[in-house]
């Protein structure tokens, strides 16, 4: 039915002068229809909620075994049953980090190049295909990681940074070896190439708010493309920059597959970033189908809450931020 | 003029900003260069398992030659049901927010909780029917890993419903309500008409998400070594397949998991390029 069939069903009751019977179908269609979009609306909450309540049900034996003391101990292991989340909640902190000092100063970049020094014909073209980065499955990034870029990690990379820092105080530390390929730094930097194209597109478009004007005004007293981005771009958008920032943290702490593939879950907290470690989302997609026991269960739901809990409040902040920039742009 | 630029001063903001556009050029091509190289190696490695058996034949046991066909029909048959659950809901839902509660407390509120449900960690998402579903059913099943990627639908479809709609312009939906038309018909016929592009996209985007979806059907939908049309017991689809066949030791499995990851990712990105080409708005997810 579309809007003419419509409007000759309208007529044609006019006609029939069964006009109160029509007008009476309309008005119980209307309710009905608005009582149904209004209990979809609802169920989005519901989901959330939903989800939370779930996980908290699941992860009650766990935290009535090991109360508070969950979150900071560092044992997992199965045979004892004994488990603790600090481990995987450190790999999951170091792995974002790093994925974030590297990724974040790279995606600026490509928004800077994209808004100001790219050649108007190419932006499209080139936006697309970094925005097609982030359609790649986490996954793909998995396989590939392990596969193409872990080997040829410990071949040339690694071996160099050992060597690099292997007489500077603390840094040796930091990347001390052996060269295993997998471990936290690889599982970062797949991160940062994975959080690269949201942290863009958001900056892009944060940067587009910026009202000409300003940067004309700057451009027009001989500011430098840099001094343009620099003094007036980053002043006006800083909010939804950090915004999109911390969108691209709430994937990257939350990222599973690819993270799975490259950490070597390993729960256990070493200095050196090159050596393996786990996630929280690597924790439970390795472990959580052959996990034995309703104890070793449900402390990788309760690994799950912290996680959900974790990215809940980063991802809220994030759309805080982002709402705030709208609105200004909205103004 | 010269006397300016000889200025340190001048010489030192110069090359700053010669520096950062370089830099930024740099950034640019580095993004590039991940983008090339990922695609090369899985077209590299993934072509020369290409074969029609890769879609005639089931996942083998190792050291035997088969194809995909179970993995590629439940990935189908999962991602079919998915939709078919969450479209109607978000649809529905993002009617409310851009319709009858455009301006109410409501909508602020599930806009909100909706776009962090959109990043929410998939895995939550499946270790929640885990929870709902699989516990309580006492065995893994198809229906829950389709219940866990509908869950993945209903955020990009109420967002992409959400904005299409609130695009239509007001003056058709006051032309239409002129003529008589209750609201509910004026939706129905008038506003989702003007908006079907935009929320056909949201569909497209929303199957190209769950397409390589592997975190939420790990505990749900688990995995099924044999051809199964029954919903009520474990089933294949290619993202858990490809995760058990890259990191087996066996090199026949890895080689059709390579082909599975080609197949997973010309899907994917021919679904977003197809999105893409239907809506004139980009989308933002």
């Amino acid at each position: 039915m579309d809007a003419a069939v419509a409007g000759r069903d309208i007529a044609l009751v006019h006609a029939e002068g069964k006009r109160a019977t029509a007008l009476r179908r309309f008005r119980r269609g209307d309710i009905a229809f608005k009582s149904i979009t209004l209990v979809s609306a609802i169920t989005v909450l519901v989901l959330l909620a939903g989800v939370m309540v779930a996980l908290l049900h699941g992860s009650l034996p766990a935290w009535r075994a090991f109360g508070l003391g969950f979150l900071t101990s560092e044992s997992w292991n199965p045979v004892t049953e004994k488990f603790g989340a600090l481990p995987a909640i450190y790999g999951t902190v170091v792995t974002s980090v790093i994925a974030m000092l590297i990724g974040v100063p790279v995606s600026l970049g490509i928004a800077f190049f994209l808004t100001e020094i790219c050649p108007e014909r190419l932006r499209r073209t080139i936006g697309t295909a970094i925005e097609l980065l982030a359609g790649i499955p986490s996954i793909i990034y998995g396989i590939w990681g392990l596969f193409v870029f872990a080997p040829w990690f410990q071949v040339h990379v690694q071996p160099l940074l050992i060597d690099t820092f292997a007489n500077i105080p603390l840094l040796d530390q930091l990347f001390a070896g052996p060269p295993y390929g997998i471990g936290m730094l690889t599982a970062g930097l797949i991160l940062a190439i994975m959080v690269l194209p949201f942290i863009t597109s958001i900056t892009r478009e944060v940067f587009e708010t910026v009202p000409p004007v300003l940067k004309e005004a700057a451009y027009g007293i001989g500011c430098t493309r840099w001094e343009v981005i620099r003094r007036v771009v980053i002043p006006y958008t800083r909010v939804g920059i950090i915004g999109g920032v911390m969108l691209g943290l709430g994937r990257a702490l939350g990222e599973t597959m690819a993270v799975t593939f490259v950490i070597g879950n390993a729960h256990r907290i070493v200095t050196s970033i090159l050596a393996p470690g786990t996630t929280i989302s690597a924790s439970i997609a390795n472990e959580f189908t052959e996990a034995v026991g309703e104890l070793y269960t449900s402390s990788l739901i309760a690994l799950g809450l912290i996680l959900f809990f974790i990215t809940f409040v980063v991802l809220a902040a994030a759309r805080l931020m982002l709402m705030r920039i709208a609105m200004k742009a909205g103004n | 003029m010269s006397s300016v630029s000889a200025t340190p001063r001048y010489r030192r903001r110069r090359w700053r900003n010669r520096l950062a556009t370089t830099l930024a050029i740099a950034a640019a091509g580095l993004g590039l260069t991940w983008l090339v190289l990922i695609l090369l190696v899985l077209v590299v490695k993934g072509v020369g398992g290409l074969s029609l058996e890769v879609f005639t034949e089931m996942t083998p046991p190792p050291g035997s030659a088969g194809g995909l066909l179970n993995a590629i029909v439940g990935s189908l048959l999962l991602t079919i049901l998915a939709v078919l659950f969450g479209t109607p809901l978000g649809i529905l839902a993002g009617t409310y927010m851009a319709e009858y509660g455009r301006y109410s407390k409501l909508t602020l509120v599930v806009r909100f909780i909706n776009d962090i449900l959109l990043s929410a960690p998939s895995i939550v998402v499946g270790l929640f029917v885990y929870e709902i579903m699989v516990a309580q059913m006492g065995h893994f099943s198809a229906w829950a890993g389709a219940v866990a990627l509908a869950i993945l639908v209903i955020p990009v479809v109420v967002r992409t419903t959400e904005d299409m709609l609130l695009l239509v312009p007001t003056t058709l939906r006051e032309a239409s309500a002129a003529l008589g038309v209750p609201q509910w018909l004026v939706i129905r016929h008038v506003a989702y008409r003007a908006a079907r592009a935009g929320m056909i996209t949201g569909v497209l985007l929303a199957v190209a998400r769950i397409t390589g979806e592997t975190a939420p059907l790990l505990f749900t939908a688990l995995n099924n070594q044999f051809f199964s049309w029954n919903l009520n017991a474990p089933m294949a689809s290619l993202p858990v397949v490809i995760f058990q066949f890259a990191l087996s030791p066996y090199e026949d499995w890895q080689q059709l998991a390579w082909t599975g990851a080609l197949l997973i990712t010309v899907a994917v990105l021919g679904l977003s390029i197809l999105a893409r080409a239907l809506s004139s708005k980009k989308v933002q997810i």
